[in-house]
């Protein structure tokens, strides 16, 4: 069935679809509706699930992290500052193995004071052993949520499903909700191997020594380095797993494609925008207007952030003269945490067959700043006649 | 007006109810066979009473670009105080379409170079039985008498989907009686 609804509406109807079952966080702009709304959902009935109301994002996680460990399905939600406030128990979560899924929606951070969308409070979490995905529109918003339960749960790690804020959070437009039986198949009950059972009591994540030692049991146990070495591996892997996602989600629900990229109008371009979020849709007008121009121009989305989908995003460029990066963040003191990354994964890939695109760096939509679609077409434009890398860029910049 | 893309700028306070109403008409466009339909209130500034702004984008095909409008097709405004304190027709179309709650008369605005549609919906909606400040369905069925959009039937049907619980025959009624009596020029 179609609706037309809020992305925070969409976020939520995906969250109750997957049949969570405790759900803790606490209220911040532009994050607010989602858990406002599944509070709602439990209190008419249409959801069981127990709501943890808590006193802070830190303890919104904790309480995330104690409820996973006993093999609960559990939801939480945040924004910037909500976001680095649970900072440390997003490592944690990471480190704990725990299948969470969190959704970002996406906000500036302070200071000064911004309730307004970029997406520097998701990026500045790249290392911390998340996976992340981003959502260009409220389809996108409540598929990520399905496929990521699946996946995390598979994987045994944690997913944030990041989304514009207001932008798509705040913003209304038609997405289909699945019928309750698909997601059910699609998804089966969550069931750990290990899950805490007061019956048994255990401790999880003790001090762990720096070496490996004989346990009580006169098995070899990890060291700290060694688990920390599987949490890399894993993620790595589960680059295939979300590929595996994708598959029977498209075979169930009959959407999908790419699990990585979602490239339009690349094929035959010269130069290929790049970003992340609903600012690479927007960039498909752009690439439109371009194209009639007679510039081969394309854009692709990246869906995964981490695990970085490297080869799939280097294979797509192999070739190609450009590439022109968008960013709602970066990292201070140098350029856009995606340009390096994505220059990392060209270099990577492509050195060796004596081309490198040219890449360039552009900065955009910086707390909220609007992006007007002609400014970004006379950047893309222009981006694509230059043939020198300088520094990041801002777009809009009024100084 | 083209038909294929009509984007419309929505002027109304705080706690007016604009984005409801700019909600019923996306769905009642979306049911007509427009496949992109996106509706974005104002980010951050809403408050009880305060000017706002929603955007409404009605495509026959999926709508990529989420930024604000700039050059509105048609702009709707709930109420005709905000004349004094926004620049409604900013950006609005050569030959736009003004749809106006207003109780003065309609000879009294020039809005010259654009289609002006005006109603006084305050009292329509007193006379639908709705408490007094309700405006916000009547002014849909001027919007459609100014601009022949969707179609007066699949609109009331939005409204009393949208209000089920409360009031539907009243908010129906407030945009039927609207319909009937708002005065168009140009």
């Amino acid at each position: 069935m179609y609706i037309i609804e809020s992305g925070n509406v969409a976020a939520a109807l995906g969250v109750r679809l997957c049949r969570a079952n405790v759900i803790a966080a606490y209220p911040i702009t532009p994050q607010t509706p989602v858990t406002e709304r599944l509070s709602e959902y439990i209190e008419e009935g249409s959801m069981k699930a127990e709501y943890v109301p808590v006193e802070s994002e830190h303890s919104a996680l904790a309480v995330c992290i104690a409820a996973s460990s006993t093999g609960a399905r559990t939801f939480t939600a945040t924004s910037a500052n909500g976001l680095l406030y649970m900072h440390e128990q997003i490592h944690w979560a990471a480190g704990a193995r725990l299948p969470l899924v969190m959704c970002v929606v996406n906000r500036a951070v302070g200071a000064p004071w911004n309730i307004w969308n970029d997406h520097q409070d998701s990026i500045s979490q790249r290392d911390t052993g998340w996976i992340q995905m981003y959502c260009c529109d409220h389809q996108q918003i409540l598929d990520s949520v399905i496929k990521a339960y699946w996946l995390a749960e598979k994987v045994s790690a944690p997913i944030m499903v990041c989304y514009d804020g207001f932008i798509l959070s705040h913003t209304y437009m038609p997405f289909e909700v699945p019928q309750q039986e698909k997601v059910d198949a699609f998804l089966p009950p969550f069931r750990p191997d290990y899950a805490l059972n007061p019956e048994e009591p255990a401790s999880l994540n003790t001090v762990t020594l720096p070496d490996v030692r004989i346990d009580v049991h006169g098995e070899l146990a990890h060291g700290y380095m060694e688990i920390r070495y599987l949490l890399q591996e894993e993620l790595r892997t589960s680059l295939a797993v979300a590929a595996e996602a994708e598959k029977r989600f498209a075979e169930i629900f009959g959407r999908g494609g790419d699990p990585y990229i979602e490239p339009y109008r690349c094929d035959d371009a010269d130069h290929i925008a790049v970003g992340l979020g609903s600012l690479t849709y927007q960039l498909r007008v752009s690439v439109d207007a371009l194209r009639k121009e007679g510039i081969k121009v394309g854009v692709m989305g990246i869906r995964f952030y981490r695990p970085f989908p490297d080869a799939a995003i280097a294979n797509a460029l192999k070739g190609k003269k450009g590439v022109i990066v968008f960013e709602k963040a970066l990292s201070y003191g140098y350029e856009g945490a995606l340009a390096s990354d994505l220059k990392s994964a060209l270099y990577e890939h492509l050195a060796g067959t004596g081309h490198l695109p040219l890449v360039q760096n552009f900065i955009a939509g910086i707390g909220g700043r609007e992006i007007r679609t002609d400014d970004l077409t006379q950047t893309l434009r222009a981006a694509t006649q230059s043939r020198i890398a300088k520094e990041p860029t801002w777009i809009g910049l009024k100084l | 007006m083209n038909k294929e893309f009509i984007e419309i700028r929505w002027h109304g306070r705080g706690g007016q109810g604009a984005i409801t109403a700019a909600k019923i008409v996306a769905g009642a466009a979306f049911i007509s066979g427009y496949l992109g339909v996106v509706m974005a209130p104002t980010f951050g500034t809403e408050r009880r009473g305060a000017p706002v702004m929603t955007s409404l984008k009605i495509s026959r095909e999926k709508i990529c670009d989420l930024s604000p409008i700039q050059t509105p097709d048609i702009i709707v405004v709930l109420d005709y105080l905000l004349l004094k304190e926004v620049d409604v027709t900013c950006g609005l179309k050569p030959g736009g379409i003004i749809v106006l709650n207003t109780p003065k008369a309609f000879e009294s605005y020039s809005f010259k170079g654009y289609s002006l549609a005006t109603a006084n919906i305050t009292a329509i909606s007193v006379e639908a039985g709705l408490p007094h400040g309700m405006v916000n369905t009547g002014i849909i069925g001027s919007l459609e008498k100014a601009t022949s959009l969707l179609g007066i039937d699949v609109l009331i049907k939005g409204i009393e989907e949208e209000f089920r619980t409360q009031k539907p025959e009243k908010n129906s009624l407030a945009a039927k009686i609207a319909f009937e009596r708002t005065r168009v020029r140009g």
